[in-house]
């Protein structure tokens, strides 16, 4: 196995002063999905802003190190860290429609995207994004460049938020609750689609969320947070069905389950 | 027995200056017995909102009758619809967006008591037992709305659909905001409630995750663009689906 292409080391975060997340240390290898679960409040949004930056003014990494490669992402500047947003790191958030920008077609701000980090002509960038389309399941790439945000439901505005992040072939996906405003059956499309990415393009995936069904159906491996601290990390099969602690199987036990049979 | 809610024929058509009809709930008829927990599952846009809108009477609706406890309620207004609100109380999805911003946790759940001739001190004192019922200490009376979680202001907002002693309770997706474990404590609570009140309180539960209607509710509609496809309990549902919709929702739970 490589090198691990994400790795937190002992990083604390504070809001104003307040500590946020403490002492969290994980790696990511290539081409792995990492589900983050917890409670609201229990920092795992934190967690993944960190890496890319986005803490705002009043977040800071106190102590520790977050490496993507060996790029020690805490250390960077503003400057430097929008370089890599997009480009190296790709994100996908909750609501994906309230990102795009209502009175511009999507193609029009997708072609913006990817210039912002490189030159593409406009007949270069239409056959990357169509082929980015067709591979995780979207017939009508044309149209949905025409169409303007407003013109899309939920799930599709969701689903061009994957695309988006898959464009510029990122070497990591930070996903933040990427299904949680969607219905089941649209959810099980999106699902399907990122699990798709990582298989075409092996791409590495960070996944928060707080539905453990999704981290059933995605993730490798599995961190569970409690008021900011890291309660446990493992394989997913292992932390579902047989947790260690007792809080993930509080957490465990409050999922309603379909029992089918 | 006779059901404590009874809904004929309902639909809801919405008109649009230059725009075609949307019909979102179409000719929809059911029934709630005393006592009964009736789930309505069904994606976004599927009706059930709309469907609970015109049962607590928040929207008018164009066609079809609702009967509360043997009284036709399709067209109560003012005094009469208040009377109505004694003995049909709601739980909303956003606890928070529900209360008063300005106004104490304790005037909210006791505004339904002083409109109905208690005075400040009984209603105090009743207010003070709801919270214990619900779980909570006295102490949140005097709390504003943002100086409590959402779960714990869930359980104040169920506190106050009680105050009056309603006999159907309607819960708009009232758990779904809300961390799995927070979910389980509310269910926990509707489900002690239940226990308590016996026939005395029937519950409509509004909600989009299958798994817990089927933990938690006693009968189910399922509902695809505004029509009710199909009904039955909701193990009788899950194991054979006999509608093509239902067929697709139990499967893409993960």
């Amino acid at each position: 196995m490589s090198d691990p292409i994400l790795r937190y080391e002992h990083v604390d975060i504070s809001y104003n002063g307040m500590q946020a997340v403490s002492d969290i240390s994980f790696s990511v290898n290539q081409g792995e999905i990492l589900g983050i679960v917890g409670e609201s409040g229990s920092g795992k949004s934190t967690l993944i802003k960190a890496a890319m930056g986005l803490l705002g003014d009043a977040g800071l990494v106190t102590r520790g190190d977050i490496y993507y490669k060996d790029i020690n992402l805490a250390d960077l500047s503003q400057a430097e860290i929008r370089k890599l947003n997009g480009q190296e790191l790709g994100m996908i958030f909750q609501n994906s429609g309230s990102a795009f920008c209502p009175i511009r077609t999507v193609g029009a701000q997708l072609y913006e995207s990817m210039t912002e980090h490189k030159s593409i002509t406009k007949e270069e960038f239409r056959k990357r994004a169509i082929n980015v389309f067709s591979k995780i399941g979207f017939e009508d790439g044309d149209r949905i460049l025409e169409s303007y945000p407003f013109e899309l439901s939920g799930g599709m505005q969701q689903r061009v938020g994957i695309a988006v992040a898959l464009l510029s072939n990122p070497g990591i996906i930070f996903a933040d609750e990427p299904t949680s405003a969607l219905d089941v059956s649209v959810q099980k499309q999106v699902v399907d689609e990122m699990l798709m990415a990582r298989n075409n393009f092996g791409t590495t995936i960070v996944l928060v969320t707080h539905n453990i069904g999704v981290i059933g159906a995605m993730a490798d491996k599995v961190l569970v947070m409690k008021d900011g601290k890291m309660v446990e990390y493992g394989d997913t099969s292992q932390v579902i069905t047989d947790p260690k602690e007792e809080y993930t199987r509080k957490l465990m036990d409050a999922v309603p389950r379909l029992r089918r049979a | 027995m006779d059901p404590i809610l009874k809904v004929d024929n309902l639909t809801k058509v919405f008109s649009g200056n230059g725009k075609d009809d949307f019909v979102a709930v179409d000719h929809a008829s059911f029934e709630l017995m005393r006592g009964e927990c009736l789930g309505i599952i069904g994606e976004s846009g599927s009706g059930k909102t709309t469907i609970v809108n015109m049962i607590s009477r928040l929207l008018d609706p164009t066609e079809g009758t609702i009967i509360l406890d043997n009284e036709d309620i399709t067209k109560a207004s003012g005094r009469e619809l208040r009377k109505v609100y004694k003995k049909m109380q709601m739980v909303f999805q956003t606890p928070q967006e529900s209360f008063d911003p300005r106004c104490r946790l304790g005037d909210g759940i006791g505004e339904s008591l002083r409109n109905n001739d208690f005075s400040k001190r009984d209603a105090r004192k009743r207010v003070i037992e709801l919270l214990s019922e619900c779980g909570l200490s006295e102490e949140f009376a005097d709390r504003y709305p943002h100086q409590v979680s959402g779960g714990q202001c869930q359980r104040a907002a169920i506190a106050r659909a009680l105050a009056i002693k309603p006999s159907l309770l309607i819960c708009d997706e009232a758990t779904s905001a809300l961390d799995v474990t927070i979910q389980k404590e509310i269910l926990e609570l509707l489900n002690k409630l239940r226990m308590e009140h016996g026939e005395e309180l029937s519950i409509l539960f509004i909600c989009h995750d299958i798994a817990l209607v089927q933990q938690f509710c006693d009968r189910v509609l399922v509902f695809y663009k505004g029509r009710l496809v199909e009904q039955g309990t909701p193990d009788e549902i899950i194991r054979n689906p006999k509608d093509a919709y239902t067929r697709r929702l139990i499967d893409s739970v993960l």
